[in-house]
């Protein structure tokens, strides 16, 4: 099991893969990929029995599901350097013939992605959806999944919610990034979402609200949650984080929700952080 | 192709609707296949699934109204070996969630079996709101998906069977009023192939759900005026059965296509296409003419959209015209 040091570690190694990445394409969003990295290092490398050998229907193993399909360099990066693809292949990323889309699609067969996500709105459904199947074929792993606070902005969103309480679908852990930032501005200047927590509350789920970017925190916490899987409500983990986190010019910055640095600033995020586990 | 026969005689007598024929299809599929499961939001009693509840309770999920969950929830459950069927209205089954089916069923390649209801004209009083006459065309554009529009009670009931068997994204479209059950148990329906009900010369009538029956009527019409009319089932919209078109119209020279569904994106433009590139003939669309509905009773609706066997009728005088024109 990685050490606590080592999945900093590994967070700060996503972030540099998401600069390059994106910074290669020359597009992409890198906001909340590094704003993310800390708790998908705690998933992929510590809390997740997941199997890198991957195969779609997940039977016996904890699966993931990014909704906010914009991110995925940051998750691309988390399943190359835990073992689904290889690294090497994060080069490839928005490139013509690469697996590695833009957004994230199954029709390329990348392992790792078990539905396409870019339109917002739609990964909790299909979530809820993964976790039900395991409660009825009787598999007691967990279904992860994590959204964009904007996305909230979806209405399909809130359907899932009522559903997932209605159906006593227990096994889901659905963590919010709680950055409170989208491409055209702050979220409570765009579109307010007042108080999330009693919001999601009221839809019949469980809360736990968490900086998730403070690994021991994410650990904690996701200790907490699984200890809540099984007991009738589904989970939501309201994260908050810092758009672009770990590169000071750039953190907490709507800015960068979509926007590719370019070789100055590149240079200057790459100097922040450290290749902890070698560029790809 | 070999004639597939049909049950005409009785069929008038013999009034089902094509929704209950998706109920005791999804039933049976059930018991045949643990694997199964149903969802609707807030429609149940409209879908003719009451002995499916009843044995099978425990894989049924009401989504209430909220159609857009219901196909993310479906697409999800498919992860771990679930074969998910949703079952609502037409309306709410297709423009309501074309952008969840876009992304999580079809490009994500799930199999989902999207099992529409009360689809066109015939369902009648409750207006344009919720006869959608686009489905057809919306389903058929997306990539991986299969489109099957079955004719009658029992070609529904096997249609259903069908599709759950298959794996891959499936939309099947059906009705709500009473119709002829004219086809047979053992017609041996196949997805991807067309029927052929009738042989003619003069001119192939390709026709699909509802209309069926008004194509096998009109070319009883039309006999009696010397007309000889060749009468094609086509249940599956996609993958189109271009070989029995193709072969049909090697035989007869023009076409009319018939579907209670709007003239652009439906059936008709996909045999138009299918002609274009390998056989051009003169067409005729049996089809609504680019607007919306209206309540009023089934049959009264479809007569005054031009949906009916008269119009078949003049539709085939008029294309015959124009062949070596």
């Amino acid at each position: 099991m990685r050490t606590t040091a080592e999945l900093k570690e590994v967070a700060t190694q996503i972030r540099r893969d998401v600069i390059r990445m994106v910074h290669g394409a020359k597009c992409g969003h890198p906001g909340g990929a590094m704003g993310c990295a800390d708790y998908l290092s705690a998933l992929f490398f510590r809390v997740m029995d997941h199997n890198p050998d991957f195969e779609m229907d997940g039977i016996e193993e904890d699966i993931f599901f990014l909704s906010n399909g914009h991110i995925c360099a940051g998750l691309y990066s988390a399943l190359a350097r835990s073992g689904y693809f290889p690294v090497e292949e994060l080069g490839t990323f928005r490139q013509l013939n690469t697996r590695l889309q833009g957004h994230p699609a199954t029709e390329e067969g990348l392992p790792g992605i078990r539905i396409a996500t870019g339109s917002l709105g739609q990964g909790l459904s299909v979530a809820v959806g993964a976790a039900l199947t395991k409660k009825l074929n009787g598999d007691d792993h967990i279904v992860y999944s994590l959204h964009g606070d904007g996305e909230l902005q979806e209405g399909q969103n809130w359907e899932a919610f009522m559903f997932a309480a209605h159906h006593k679908v227990d096994n889901i852990i659905a963590a919010i990034d709680w950055n409170e930032c989208q491409i055209d501005g702050t979220t409570q200047d765009v579109m307010d979402l007042g108080d999330l927590e009693a919001k999601v509350a009221s839809f019949g789920w469980e809360v736990i609200t968490l900086d998730g970017n403070v690994m021991e925190e994410v650990l904690d916490t996701l200790t907490a949650a699984k200890a809540l899987v099984g007991k009738g409500k589904p989970i939501a983990l309201l994260m908050r984080t810092k758009m672009a986190a770990g590169v000071d010019f750039m953190s907490g910055k709507y800015q960068w929700h979509g926007k590719a640095p370019n070789d100055e600033q590149a240079e200057q995020a790459l100097a922040q952080l450290e290749p902890t586990l070698g560029d790809y | 192709m070999t004639i597939t026969p049909i049950a005409k005689d009785s069929a008038k007598e013999n009034l089902k609707e094509t929704r209950a024929g998706f109920g005791q299809g999804i039933y049976e599929f059930a018991k045949k296949n643990p694997k199964a499961v149903l969802l609707t939001a807030d429609l149940a009693g409209s879908m003719r699934i009451k002995k499916y509840l009843a044995e099978f309770s425990e894989r049924f999920f009401n989504c209430g109204v909220a159609e857009a969950n219901m196909i993310g929830v479906a697409a999800g459950m498919t992860i771990g070996g679930r074969i998910p069927f949703t079952t609502t209205f037409a309306n709410f089954s297709t423009g309501r969630v074309y952008d969840q089916i876009r992304q999580s069923v079809a490009y994500s390649d799930k199999n989902v079996k999207i099992c529409a209801s009360h689809a066109g004209l015939s369902l009648g009083e409750d207006g344009a709101t919720h006869q959608i006459l686009e489905d057809m065309g919306m389903m058929r554009m997306l990539p991986h998906m299969t489109v099957v529009v079955p004719c009658d009670y029992t070609q529904t009931r096997l249609a259903t069977l069908a599709v759950g068997d298959m794996k891959g994204p499936v939309y099947l479209r059906f009705g709500r009023p009473k119709m002829p059950d004219f086809t047979l148990e053992d017609q041996n329906f196949e997805i991807g192939k067309a029927q052929l009900l009738r042989e003619g010369s003069d001119v192939s009538i390709i026709a699909c759900g509802h209309m069926v029956w008004m194509a096998i009527e009109a070319a009883d019409e039309l006999a009696g005026r010397g007309i000889s009319a060749e009468v094609i089932n086509m249940h599956t919209i996609k993958p189109l059965d271009e070989e029995a078109i193709v072969k049909s119209l090697q035989k007869t020279g023009c076409v009319v296509t018939a579907e209670e569904h709007q003239r652009n994106g439906g059936l008709g433009d996909a045999v138009a296409q299918v002609c274009a590139r390998h056989l051009p003939s003169p067409q005729e669309f049996v089809a609504v003419d680019d607007s919306f509905g209206e309540s009023g009773p089934p049959a009264d609706l479809l007569a005054k959209y031009g949906l009916d066997r008269a119009h078949i009728v003049a539709a085939s005088e008029s294309v015959i015209k124009r062949k070596g024109v």
